[in-house]
């Protein structure tokens, strides 16, 4: 992974001391809390329902043991011994002390992280594949070009006060495992006719009230171009991008109203001013990040194990582990082993201290000491070999991270919700354990295949409720919180929006509602069909008239 | 009143003219839609100097052909989270090679001077009530930066040595 030099170093220190001395002068008054709130914000302090809610950053969700034990130790020392993995990569502290906040950026300084820019109307984490550089369907690894945005991206200084904030996704995979039709602006690797490896650049997607699928800018810019190019996608909204109306603000709103022709026509016409032209890449510098991220020396094994294939025969909570949280790796030999943050009772995407320990122990005991974060708010270790796959599954299910729900319906995404969010209208925690609860059958969670359900306690979508198969979003109804479902929304390739099923449900009536909607398509799929797909065959109003039918 | 300039607190001598007044005598700043209405009376007083205001959502092409006529160019932030005058900054600076004075107004604060600096802005009106020695300091926030911008020619890459 990116190990810092005494630039980056000196950048994280200065940056420390500044935010240092902002909270002091918050501290001593001599800063407004509406001034103060735009500083705190670009270094991850929100202040939430009961306390200060601090966002570290984790760069497009990579982590060595070592961060992640500092992570776990900042949640002993500074929080309440737990952690809490975010949408974006990152992870949240829900109860944080403001005068604590300088000494805690010091501790995460030492192992090369931060706070920067994890809020803010600025440029956000950039997220990328959680299985790149070692995914089978992958055409390059895309981890070196979201190291060049982060800095790139970096308190930029015509960037940091963006009509509202703005998000960037990669993939240099076939399948799309990072939502990229989602974001602001994402990049992936493509080939051209002439063989060449470059970007397809899309932009103005996004979720939040006004959901909208990305379009695609253009079909291929060189490599050398990624910083050229995004500097004037950047001016031309930074410019132009509407600030009078928060709701209006993202750039999805901007390319909506000009049409991607002529947003494509000024981003042009800016590019050709040829401003940015010092930020093109020469190969040596795509060389010398890409060194960073060159493949591990693996050793040269079989591509089966005798012992794997036995168990996988013998043992049906191996095999179903297996067949949800193991992918192929690219190499001969090992496998991939997402780690589940769904149990029962948990919030998703939560993680104790003395998880966090146990698991950066496993990532250096199995996987060559390196981690991954989701934006399904689960972890990964990416290289593990084979053969041991039976061991270190024995040891997830001692850590209660074995749950083997990947990809199933129970492995939701949902915001804090209303149980910390200032923002919630509803609380998404309770209705995620109730649906955890309730499908905790696993043989008939698996059989219903690849699902995804997602939930939002607010029309903010934090929880990517939209670009749920089934989305559920928190709804306030004369101070009663209310879930309305929408269906069809997909995050993938086939990306979708999801369509509002009918009125919402209370609190008691939401999980009988997602069981008759498991119920219609349990009755109405073609073998091994998918949701989304069944969903996209036979349309919403079987589902409706199911659910409610005795309404 | 005191503002900053190349980095030192000096007294400002410029005098901002409101649209309906009459024109004072020394040097002057006026907005952008009185630049258009008298345009030749004021080229006529140019030596005396003259500068102009860009409010926030008025655009760098809006001068472009004229700056010649300007020593100053001050551009406006209505409210320090509004960061359009940082591109407007950039675009006077880096592609229309403006070099005169290029002037920080509004609500313009010790925590944003360093990025302002970066883009082009020479010159800051620091917001009333706030500490202009205060904001000195802003300068030194950072000595290390990975972009390129007004400021600096070369990303941190081609530099890390």
């Amino acid at each position: 992974m990116y190990q810092y030099d005494k630039f980056d170093h000196q950048i994280l220190a200065e940056r420390n001391a500044q935010f240092r001395g902002q909270v002091e002068r918050r501290l001593r008054g001599e800063l407004t809390e509406e001034e103060f709130r735009p500083l705190r914000l670009m270094n991850g302090l929100y202040l939430q329902l009961h306390a200060y809610m601090l966002r570290v950053a984790i760069p497009y969700g990579v982590l060595s043991s070592a961060q992640l034990r500092q992570l776990a130790m900042i949640a002993r020392k500074y929080d309440r011994d737990y952690g809490h993995f975010t949408t974006r990569q990152n992870i949240q502290y829900n109860w944080i002390k403001l005068e604590e906040m300088p000494d805690l950026l010091e501790d995460l300084a030492k192992v090369e992280m931060h706070a920067i820019q994890t809020s803010g109307n600025c440029i956000r984490n950039i997220s990328t594949d959680q299985f790149a550089g070692v995914a089978r369907d992958e055409l390059e690894d895309p981890r070196p070009y979201a190291e060049i945005l982060r800095q790139w991206s970096t308190f930029h200084p015509e960037f940091s006060y963006l009509p509202r904030k703005f998000k960037i996704a990669l993939t240099g995979a076939e399948r799309d495992r990072a939502a990229i039709y989602f974001h602001d602006m994402a990049y992936r690797l493509v080939k051209n006719d002439a063989g060449e490896i470059g970007f397809q650049v899309i932009v103005g997607g996004g979720m939040g009230r006004t959901p909208i699928v990305g379009k695609v800018i253009k079909d291929f810019i060189p490599k050398r171009h990624l910083l050229s190019y995004s500097e004037s996608v950047m001016r031309v909204y930074n410019g132009y991008g509407r600030r009078d109306n928060i709701y209006k603000a993202r750039i999805k709103i901007l390319v909506q109203e000009l049409g991607i022709e002529e947003f494509r026509r000024q981003v042009d016409a800016d590019y050709e001013l040829n401003m940015s032209r010092s930020l093109d890449l020469e190969d040596s510098e795509i060389e010398r990040m890409k060194a960073f991220f060159a493949p591990p020396a693996y050793r040269a094994l079989p591509e089966g194990d005798a012992a794997v294939t036995a168990l996988l025969a013998d043992s049906k909570p191996f095999r179903m582990w297996h067949d949800r949280n193991v992918t192929a790796h690219k190499v001969p030999g090992y496998s991939i082993v997402t780690i589940s943050l769904k149990p029962k009772g948990v919030a998703p995407g939560d993680a104790t201290t003395d998880q966090m320990y146990a698991i950066a122990d496993l990532s250096d005991e199995y996987s060559l000491g390196t981690l991954r974060t989701t934006y399904k708010q689960n972890l990964v270790l990416t290289d593990v070999e084979t053969s041991r796959l039976p061991e270190l599954w024995e040891r997830l299910k001692t850590l209660g991270v074995a749950t083997a729900t990947v990809d199933t319906l129970t492995d939701i995404i949902a915001c804090p919700g209303l149980d910390y969010c200032s923002l919630a209208n509803a609380r998404s925690i309770p209705v995620a354990q109730r649906l955890i609860d309730r499908f905790d059958d696993l043989d008939f969670v698996h059989d219903l295949g690849e699902l995804r359900l997602n939930i939002s306690g607010c029309i903010n979508a934090c929880g990517h409720h939209h670009a749920g198969n089934i989305g559920i979003l928190g709804v306030d109804k004369k101070g009663e919180e209310f879930y309305q479902v929408t269906l069809g929304g997909s995050p993938e390739d086939d990306a979708s929006i999801g369509k509002i099923m009918g009125p919402a449900f209370s609190e008691d009536d939401i999980v009988p509602a997602i069981e008759k909607v498991i119920e219609v398509f349990v009755a109405k799929r073609e073998p091994d069909e998918r949701f989304i797909d069944c969903y996209r065959r036979i349309g919403m109003e079987p589902f409706k008239e199911r659910v409610y039918a005795d309404h | 009143m005191r503002i900053i300039k190349q980095r030192e607190i000096v007294e400002d001598d410029w005098q901002r003219v409101e649209d309906g007044a009459a024109l004072p005598e020394g040097k002057i700043i006026v907005s952008l839609s009185r630049w258009k209405a008298e345009r030749e009376a004021l080229i006529g007083r140019r030596n005396s100097g003259l500068g102009i205001q860009l409010a926030a959502g008025e655009h760098a092409d809006d001068i472009a052909a004229d700056l010649d006529n300007f020593e100053v160019v001050a551009l406006s932030f209505p409210s320090f989270r509004d960061g359009r005058a940082y591109t407007t900054a950039r675009l006077l600076r880096g592609h229309y090679g403006f070099k005169g004075e290029l002037r920080a107004t509004g609500d313009v604060l010790r925590d944003q001077i360093f990025f302002m600096h970066r883009v082009g802005f020479d010159a800051f009106e620091v917001k009333e009530g706030r500490s202009i020695e205060d904001a000195l300091k802003a300068f030194d926030d950072f000595k290390v930066t990975y972009q390129p911008s007004a400021d600096e020619g070369q990303p941190l890459w081609r530099r890390r040595g």
